[in-house]
């Protein structure tokens, strides 16, 4: 039973890994709020940490609360989720460069 | 099948086997219910896309500077984000095989979902009384259509979750159960995922 339950723990996490996870979480949330409540920074500027900040912390939600990891348990789960995110990227930039370039290149003639 | 089923609290020298066996077949439901997430991941994306694409179109309504609420879109997310971590407290009592501790976390859970669901459901009905509906503009109609499946996403997980609170108070911390609450937790850890890109894309760069 030692052994099945070391083997859980790489899968499930730990009290210390769900803390760590919120505790970056909560940082990663209050900061680009302030950032925007408050505007202190160049706009441009601001955009870049808010969105830095966004992808950071659905990478510690990976990490921390979904337990994606390097071991062999999670390469299928990893590989899906690598897949996905390119098609999320084609996806979604694909999409916005064409529908901008069709509503400059309307709107200039 | 149904001697197959053993409580976490007993029976693990006899029966250990059969839950070997039953933990290959469930980490494979898991990862099934995983390629399904990413499939989900792929609908919101064109939804996110879709509202990328309409975000300016205010047609003479208002933009989002004009209605959003931050500190009204943070305690939202601090909704979601203390149930992500008590429902992994949740999973965390399952495997110590604490029946009672499981239900409590279970119920905060809920509790933190459907607070979160009921400041959605104001936010939404506070803006179409004020003439703010999703027919107003493109801009309004990809927000609610976002929001809105969000939304139906985390009211579709309380509905599991009641479900299952309901399964372990009936059949314990059953292999089944097991199983079912992995799926739940990739689900709602994955909503809180994509309620960041929410409030990044729709509330923050739409009040900047």
């Amino acid at each position: 039973m030692a052994n099945a339950h070391s083997h859980d723990d790489a899968g499930h996490g730990s009290v210390k890994s769900y803390v760590i996870g919120f505790v970056l979480s909560v940082i990663l949330t209050l900061i680009p709020f302030g950032l925007v409540m408050y505007p202190s920074l160049p706009k441009s500027l601001t955009l870049w940490i808010v969105l830095a900040f966004a992808v950071i912390q659905v990478l510690v939600h990976l990490v921390y609360f979904l337990h994606l990891d390097r071991s062999a348990a999670q390469r299928n789960n990893v590989i899906a989720f690598v897949f996905a995110a390119i098609v999320i990227v084609l996806l979604v930039g694909l999409s916005l460069w064409i529908m901008f370039s069709i509503h400059t290149n309307m709107m200039a003639k | 099948m149904s001697n197959l089923v053993t409580t976490a609290g007993h029976a693990h020298g006899t029966d250990h086997g059969h839950d070997d066996h039953h933990h290959d077949s469930g980490e494979m439901t898991v990862f099934g219910f995983w390629l399904y997430l990413m499939t989900d991941c792929i609908l919101f994306a064109s939804i996110f896309a879709a509202y990328a694409v309409l975000v300016n179109n205010v047609a003479g309504g208002p933009s989002g500077h004009d209605i959003f609420e931050l500190p009204y879109v943070l305690g939202e997310t601090a909704l979601l984000l203390f149930s992500s971590i008590t429902y992994g407290f949740a999973m965390l009592a399952f495997f110590r095989g604490n029946k009672k501790q499981v239900l409590g976390w279970l119920a905060l859970t809920f509790l933190f979902g459907a607070g979160f669901i009921g400041m959605e459901i104001n936010e939404f009905h506070m803006l179409i009384s004020e003439g703010y509906g999703p027919n107003r503009s493109g801009f309004l109609s990809g927000f609610f259509t976002l929001v809105g499946t969000h939304g139906l996403h985390v009211t579709s997980g309380l509905i599991w979750m009641a479900i299952m609170m309901y399964q372990v108070q009936k059949n314990g911390l059953t292999a089944t159960n097991k199983t079912r609450l992995s799926c739940l937790s990739l689900f709602w850890h994955f909503l809180d995922v994509v309620w960041i890109c929410v409030f990044t894309v729709v509330y923050l760069m739409g009040t900047m």
